[in-house]
């Protein structure tokens, strides 16, 4: 077939990327070469318009192995241990097809972190779906759970925590965000970077066939009518054999052989043979014929775009390919040399004997285009002025009964039950706290993971909102008494060639970057979505940032249940009663506009840094971040995981009760503490200038609010656990 | 004494089994799915996870692998023999126990603790326990057993049930019947009771950390019962 700019355009590239195709080739590319610009070209694969903005994060750190760059961010757990970790998106796919979608995407991580030489030890997701009356809504949400635990359950990797929204700007585009933890030993770790002449480039795994051709292509473009027609794009997902090729390669991976190892992810054997060259600065030379295929009279160009999943590519020391070989034969897995290194820079591609592609690896690559795309400033919205008779005369039973049963509140056990979050017989800490924790295995350390994210205030204010969504990873991570060490981001937004849109991206990320800077918590990964839009209407800016800690010492977990009749509350950080994008003006006061509220990172970090001193010195019996629903709800939640009750007598503040409760301040916890530690507390406290309000004790039953409003714990429980198991219903 | 875990390709309990029961004193080996022969064992366990993908149906696969000619022989001479979920269900499909095990009421994977009442101490698995009801944890698609209401009375007439799924204080009703199955059946012995087919996973709660400790009570009296 003949190329022409009207076939380049057909492959989502641009009239003048064409230009410049022919241009660096000085010639016009053949069908296959074209294939394969338009693969590494597209949005997902080159951040075309998000490179310039993300140079901006703080990547470098103390505990920082391997930043952003590599198939996975590593960072140092002390002693001779590490871990790999990363949180990719999945979300055309998963809204053509819930099923496929999810479970590849989870496929996806998890090969990004074993490739690195880790093995899986827990799994996250972010999810965020459409209205709960959106007519797509539930079978979107029971495939997408579906696909989810179908994969990580048998792959024998514990899903141990995640989030889930509802919000009717992901009615045309849903969210699917898969984050692994992986462990490995610091002197263990595997690159994708390819080294040597002449050495054996190695295909195994799955073999190859035509589902997911263009799949990072679909990624890179907004949704329109004909979305039906994109699911042969969708990629279909085999876990066992991903199970296979996890125990291969990491049986591999124990001995010398292995030179550079690279999964074949979005735009397969493309992307991955040219990344490794790249980064070797070699070229690579590929026999197609010798590639396993699924189907026959595969072309050399379906072979490259093809997105079929559970395959890698590694580079071999010479003559390791038979001890390689029978360890994949053991695990019942195609093993294939189909090409070598070279020294020429280009990637030269054979089929039937004839060369059909030869291009410079540095084209694809260092040349691939690069926008600084035009974005519009957001400015931060006027603050609303609430009618205060109004809400003094708001019922705090009735207000809590609303917002403890609202779809983005409500517990989301019927969720995290499908998945196994228990397998490998270390998570300490299940899903449903502030964070998921796992012991490393044999070890009295243990790692907490948490995702996040806060479209509603990244929205109202991308800037707060970036800097508000690190901030509460950095608090959940801390509520469960682990030190933050690195996130993980998984961008998503929607078109970047819409001003508005390309605003929230930048300024999202230099929020994120603004926070993580500020408390040396480093990006060590991660990846950008765009185009989460259908025709003209977009998603809600959403970062989902993946936050990972360390506990030194297992034993010392926090979680947020109550424990102890007669134990003390306290409320750590300032409740100034900021309502304004909270979720109590969003379902009571039907009010979506106004500024979210002002993050304060001294505050954060004092604050977080003192509550870790505190839980060192055990102090603290339970703790909880306070977020979503305000502290009225953080304190419920820790009475109905504890099934205790309190007695709250809130301080006299100029503020009144409703706002006391429900505000959306930022850098508070709601702590439990003995009484007989309450005074060595404070003083801790007071010395470091944390503001705090003791505000009540904890009682056997019942949630008592200055001794006239009183909600049993049965009913706090039935508020909260009952919306998501009768809307599956 | 001596057990071996059995690894299927896609068991992924494996390793949890081998860590509980080394932990409470088992000298246990790790046993490949292509092996002909066993090693010498008191105990042989099959092992949570997703044998063959668990394509065909749950264990079918596996049940025909190499090593089961000797799992069967080996309980056919009266060796123990213990299936956890996936093992259970290669149990069935090997017709070492009676009955099949269908696909969740709800069709819904479950992962949860669950209480379950021990109903049976003719055997090695189960006598001398002090407790009667034990908080186990399950996980699994396919744990709804069934059999015909012949297999049934057979095996009530045999006294080969071995737990139920039960509340914290042992009752048996359709509340605490997670998946569906037949009288609340949970783990089911073969006639002469050296094989025990069960869905929950003591494996996973041998530590006050994880879910619970009475996997421990239960790996505990295992060992004292074949020592």
């Amino acid at each position: 077939m003949l190329v022409n700019e009207k076939i380049a355009i057909e492959h989502g590239l641009k009239s003048d990327e064409y230009k410049k195709i022919c241009k660096l080739l000085k010639r016009t590319p053949n069908i296959t070469e074209l294939g394969i610009f338009s693969a590494m070209w597209n949005e997902h694969c080159s951040y075309k318009s998000s490179r310039i903005h993300l140079k901006k994060l703080p990547t470098k750190g103390k505990k920082v192995i391997q930043g952003p760059g590599e198939n996975a961010g590593v960072i140092d757990i002390e002693d001779s241990d590490a871990i790999v970790f990363k949180i990719e998106s999945h979300n055309h796919p998963s809204f053509i097809e819930p099923y496929q979608g999810a479970a590849t995407g989870v496929g996806g991580i998890m090969r990004d972190v074993f490739t690195m030489g880790a093995r899986p030890i827990a799994n996250l997701n972010s999810i965020h779906f459409g209205s709960p009356q959106n007519k797509k809504t539930k079978n979107l949400l029971r495939g997408v759970v579906h696909g989810i635990g179908g994969y990580g359950n048998c792959m024998g990797v514990p899903t141990v925590g995640g989030q889930t929204s509802f919000d009717s700007s992901y009615n045309g585009n849903i969210l699917v965000n898969a984050m692994t933890l992986g462990l490995v030993k610091k002197n263990k770790i595997f690159y994708s970077k390819a080294a040597g002449l002449n050495k054996p480039v190695i295909y195994v795994g799955s073999k190859t066939g035509r589902d997911g051709i263009h799949g990072a292509s679909m990624a890179s473009a907004s949704f329109d009518d004909k979305i039906e027609e994109k699911k042969p794009t969708v990629q279909v997902g085999d876990p066992f054999t991903e199970k296979l090729l996890l125990e291969a390669c990491l049986e591999l991976m124990a001995g010398d052989s292995i030179i550079a190892i690279q999964d074949m992810g979005a735009a397969g054997l493309t992307s991955s043979s040219i990344e490794m060259a790249s980064k070797g600065n070699l070229g690579i030379e590929i026999d197609l014929s010798k590639v396993p295929c699924r189907e026959s009279n595969m072309t050399p160009y379906e072979i490259m775009l093809s997105e079929s999943q559970e395959r890698m590519l590694i580079i071999l020391e010479n003559g390791k390919e038979d001890l390689a070989k029978k360890i994949f034969d053991k695990w019942n897995l195609d093993f294939a040399v189909i090409g070598k290194t070279t020294n020429t820079k280009n990637i030269e591609l054979f089929f039937d004997q004839k060369q059909v592609a030869k291009i410079p690896v540095n084209t694809l690559v260092e040349n691939s285009p690069m926008y600084d795309r035009k974005w519009k400033k957001s400015k931060l919205p006027k603050k609303i002025k609430h009618d205060r008779s109004k809400l003094k005369n708001l019922k705090i039973k009735e207000t809590l009964k609303k917002i403890l049963s609202s779809p983005n509140i409500c517990s989301k056990e019927w969720i995290w039950e499908q998945y196994d979050h228990t397998v490998m017989g270390d998570t300490i800490q299940k899903p449903g706290g502030d964070s998921g924790v796992i012991r490393i295995h044999g070890t009295d350390k243990a790692v907490a993971a948490t995702v996040d994210s806060s479209a509603t205030y990244c929205w109202a204010h991308p800037l707060t909102g970036g800097k508000q969504v690190v901030c509460e990873t950095w608090r959940n991570l801390i509520s469960v008494g682990a030190k933050p060490i690195a996130i993980t981001n998984c961008l998503n937004f929607g078109s970047p060639e819409k001003e508005e849109n390309m605003g929230e991206f930048v300024e999202c990320v230099q929020g994120i970057g603004e926070a993580c800077k500020y408390l040396e918590y480093p990006v060590v990964s991660g990846n950008v979505s765009f185009y989460n839009q259908t025709k003209e209407i977009g998603i809600k800016p959403t970062p989902a940032i993946g936050g990972v800690g360390l506990i030194k010492d297992y034993k010392k977990m926090i979680t947020m249940n109550f424990k102890g009749t007669g134990n003390q509350i306290l409320v750590i950080g300032k409740t100034e009663g900021h309502i304004d994008q909270s979720l109590f003006a969003r379902v009571i006061l039907n009010e979506k506009n106004g500024p979210p509220p002002e993050v304060n990172l001294f505050n954060e970090k004092n604050n977080g840094e003192t509550l870790l001193n505190l839980i060192d010195k055990n102090y603290v019996k339970s703790a909880h971040d306070v977020s979503l629903g305000g502290i009225i709800t953080a304190i419920s939640k820790m009475c109905i995981k504890g099934n205790k009750g309190v007695e709250l007598k809130i301080p006299k503040f100029l503020i009144n009760e409703i706002e006391y409760f429900f505000a959306e301040d930022q850098g508070r916890y709601i702590i439990e503490v003995s009484l007989e530690d309450l005074k060595n507390v404070t003083k801790i406290l007071d010395k470091n200038s944390v503001h705090y309000d003791e505000i009540g004790k904890i009682i056997d039953k019942d949630l008592i609010i200055n001794q006239k409003t009183k909600v049993t714990i049965d009913e706090l429980k039935s508020y909260n656990t009952n919306w998501l198991k009768e809307y599956m219903n | 004494m001596k057990s071996s875990v059995i690894t299927f390709p896609g068991s992924n309990c494996d390793r949890d089994m081998d860590v509980a029961l080394s932990k409470f004193g088992f000298k246990n080996k790790m046993v490949w799915h292509n092996d002909q022969e066993l090693p010498k064992s008191d105990l042989i366990v099959l092992p949570g996870g997703f044998s063959y993908g668990d394509y065909l149906r749950c264990g079918s696969m596996a049940s025909k692998s190499k090593i089961m000619h000797s799992v069967i022989n080996f309980a056919k001479s009266g060796g123990l023999v213990m299936g956890i979920c996936n093992g259970f269900q290669i149990l069935v499909e090997s017709g070492l126990v009676p009955g099949v095990l269908l696909r969740n009421k709800y069709l819904q994977f479950i992962c949860k603790n669950v209480h379950v009442k021990v109903d049976n101490e003719e055997n090695s698995f189960f006598k001398n326990l002090d407790k009667k009801v034990l908080e186990f944890h399950i996980a699994h698609n396919e744990g709804n057993y069934f059999c015909t209401s012949d297999q049934l009375k057979e095996i009530e007439d045999n006294n080969q049930i071995a737990i139920y799924y039960c509340d914290k204080n042992g009752n048996t009703n359709d509340q605490t019947n997670p998946n569906g199955s037949i009288k609340n059946i949970a783990g089911i012995f073969n006639k002469e009771k050296n094989v025990l087919g069960m869905m929950p996973h003591p494996e996973r709660m041998i530590d006050e950390s994880l879910s619970g400790e009475d996997g421990s009570i239960f790996f505990k009296n295992l060992l004292n019962n074949i020592k």
